[in-house]
C-alpha cells in the first residue's frame, strides 16, 4: 500500500471562504476513573472533509471517536453539530430521542468488525432495508429496489440479496456494512479501523470503493486507523494522537512527508516499504 | 510582468528526533519571485534543496521561516507558510499544479479519467475534460488502446506521460515542474517543451527542476542557483 504507484490523492474538498464547520469539538476530555482516555481535544470538521485520527493502540483514538459519535459521554468539553436546518446544537444537550434519530439518519458508523454493525442472521437486503425503514420507508418494493441498488454500488452480486452476512466473506461483510450505513445518505460517517483484519488485496478494493463513495456523496468522515497508508489514501487532514493527546495535526501529506514531532517521525519511519 | 509567486526569506531545516535531534539545514534566505508567463528553473547539485523548495510551495513540506506568497485572485494573496489545510487544498485545486515524475495511480480508474480529473475538479464538464484528456494523451504518444485502461500496468514511461498530461490539463496560474522530462525520449521531450511554451503564452508562472540541459535551455527564462541559499554551516 505504500508503493508510490498505488498511492493516490483524496478528492478535493469544495472550499468556501465563509463555510461553517459541520462539527465543532472543544476541549473534549474523557477519563475512565483515574485513567485518561483522551484529553483536551479541539478541532473543527468541515463539510466534505475526511479527517484521519492516527496513533498506536491505547493512544485514545477510539475513545475520542466514541465521544464524538455520542457512544461515550465525555468527562468534559463540548461537541456541537450543524443540524440539517443549519442550527448548531450541542450533542450532549440533545434529548435521547433526537440523538438516536441523528445516529439513524444523518450519521453512519462503520465498525472494524462487521458483526458489530450488521445483523448477521437476517438477509443482506434486510440489513440495508432496516435503516430505510428506520427513517420512515414502508413500501416493500421501493425498499427492495434501493437495497438492490446499494448492493450493486458496493459490488455485491444482487443474487446474494437474500443471503445472511454469515454466508459472506470478510470483505463482502465490510462492504455490506458500508451500504447499510450510506443508504440513508448521512452527512457524517465515523469509521473505526474499517480495513483492519482484511487481506491486503481486499483492503485495496474496499479503500478504492470508500474513496469513490465519499467523493460522490460529499460525505464528511472521521476515520480512526493505525494504518498510515489508509490515512494517506482517504484523508485530507490528519491528527496524530499519543497518550490521549493530539500531538500533531495538519494536511495529510505534510504530516506524512514532513512530520515534526518525535513520535510522528517514529510512526512514519516505522512503515514497511512494500 | 506581474508577480505570481514570491518567496520571501524562506528557510527550512529538518530536525531528526530519531537521530538525537540533529538539525539538518536545507535552505535559508530563499528570496525570489516568479512572474506571469515566465519559467524559472532552479539550478544546483543534487541535495542543494531544489525539491524541498518545490515541496514547500506545494505544502508537502512545512516552511519554517519566511513567507511564500501566491496570488490566487486580484484581491487574494495567500501566504502558504501559514495557510490552513483547507486553504492549501483549495490552492491545489485552482491555483498551483504539480507535475512530478511519479504517477499516483488511482486503482480501477482509466488513464483518460485520471488525466481529466483535475480539469473536472476545476468545474469543466466531463465531455470537455475527456476530449482535452484524449488530445493530450495523443500528443504525448500514449497508444490509444491504453486510454480506457487503468495505468497500473503501463510501462514506467507510459505512466510518466499520463502524469504529465494530468499535470498540464488544468488551468493553474502557477505550475511546479519536478523533472517532468526525466527518462523521456526526444520526441516526447519536445512535446513537453511545446506544452510549457503554450502555458507561458497563457501567462502561467512556472518554477521547475530540470536536469536535462537541452530542455532547460529551451524553456528556462532564468536559472536560479539554489546553492546561494545554503545555510552557512
Amino acid at each position: 500500500m505504500t508503493d508510490q504507484t498505488t498511492m493516490l490523492e483524496p478528492n478535493f474538498v469544495p472550499y468556501q471562504e465563509n463555510d461553517e464547520p459541520l462539527l465543532r469539538v472543544s476541549g473534549v476530555t474523557r477519563y475512565y476513573g483515574d485513567r485518561l482516555g483522551c484529553t483536551d481535544i479541539s478541532f473543527n470538521l468541515w463539510p466534505g472533509e475526511v479527517l484521519a485520527i492516527v496513533g498506536e493502540s491505547g493512544s485514545g483514538k477510539t475513545t475520542l471517536l466514541n465521544c464524538l459519535s455520542t457512544r461515550l459521554a465525555p468527562t468534559a468539553g463540548a461537541i456541537e453539530y450543524r443540524m440539517r436546518d443549519g442550527s448548531m446544537r450541542d450533542l450532549y444537550q440533545l434529548t435521547e430521542a433526537d440523538r438516536r434519530l441523528l445516529m439513524r439518519t444523518d450519521w453512519g458508523f462503520v465498525h472494524q468488525s462487521p458483526a458489530d454493525g450488521l445483523r448477521m442472521t437476517v438477509s443482506a437486503g434486510a440489513n440495508v432495508g432496516e435503516r430505510l425503514m428506520a427513517v420512515g420507508n414502508r413500501h416493500y418494493g421501493n425498499i427492495r429496489a434501493t437495497a438492490t441498488d446499494w448492493l450493486e454500488r458496493v459490488e455485491i452480486a444482487t443474487d446474494r440479496i437474500d443471503d445472511p452476512p454469515r454466508a459472506f466473506s470478510g470483505g463482502m461483510r465490510q462492504r455490506l456494512q458500508i451500504a447499510r450505513n450510506l443508504v440513508t445518505h448521512p452527512r457524517l460517517v465515523f469509521m473505526d479501523e474499517p480495513t483492519g483484519g482484511l487481506d491486503v488485496s481486499v483492503q485495496a478494493r474496499l479503500l478504492d470503493m470508500m474513496r469513490r463513495l465519499v467523493a460522490d456523496l460529499g460525505l464528511s468522515v472521521i476515520i480512526v486507523t493505525h494504518d498510515l497508508a489508509v490515512a494517506r489514501l482517504l484523508s485530507h487532514r490528519i491528527m496524530v494522537m499519543r497518550h490521549g493527546k493530539v500531538i500533531e495535526t495538519g494536511l495529510t501529506d505534510q504530516v506524512l512527508d514532513d512530520p515534526r514531532e518525535p513520535y510522528s517521525q517514529l510512526l512514519v519511519s516505522s512503515i514497511l516499504q512494500a | 510582468m506581474p508577480v505570481r509567486l514570491y518567496l520571501n526569506s524562506v528557510g527550512k531545516s529538518f530536525v531528526m528526533h530519531l537521530q538525537d535531534g540533529i538539525s539538518l539545514p536545507v535552505v535559508s534566505n530563499v528570496d525570489f519571485a516568479v512572474e506571469t508567463g515566465e519559467c524559472v528553473v532552479l539550478g544546483g547539485p543534487s541535495g542543494a534543496g531544489k525539491s524541498s523548495i518545490l515541496k514547500m510551495i506545494y505544502g508537502n513540506y512545512r516552511c519554517d521561516e519566511g513567507q511564500i506568497l501566491v496570488v490566487r485572485g486580484p484581491d487574494d494573496i495567500v501566504n502558504i507558510a501559514d495557510a490552513a489545510p483547507r486553504r492549501m487544498l483549495a490552492l491545489r485545486q485552482d491555483t498551483i499544479g504539480y507535475v512530478s515524475q511519479f504517477l499516483r495511480v488511482i486503482p480501477r480508474v482509466s488513464a483518460v479519467d485520471v488525466v481529466a480529473e483535475p480539469l473536472i475538479g476545476q468545474g469543466a464538464d466531463e465531455r470537455t475534460a475527456t476530449a482535452r484528456a484524449r488530445e493530450l494523451l495523443a500528443r504525448l504518444n500514449v497508444p490509444e488502446g491504453l486510454w480506457s485502461l487503468p495505468p497500473a500496468t503501463f510501462s514506467g514511461g507510459e505512466q510518466q506521460r499520463v502524469n504529465i498530461a494530468r499535470g498540464f490539463i488544468a488551468n493553474y496560474p502557477v505550475l511546479l515542474l519536478d523533472e517532468p522530462t526525466a527518462s523521456l525520449d526526444a520526441a516526447n521531450r519536445a512535446v513537453v517543451v511545446e506544452l510549457v511554451d503554450e502555458k507561458k503564452a497563457q501567462g502561467v508562472a512556472m518554477l521547475g527542476i530540470l536536469h536535462d540541459l537541452d530542455v532547460r535551455e529551451r524553456i528556462a527564462d532564468r536559472i536560479i542557483d539554489v546553492t546561494n541559499f545554503r545555510q552557512a554551516a
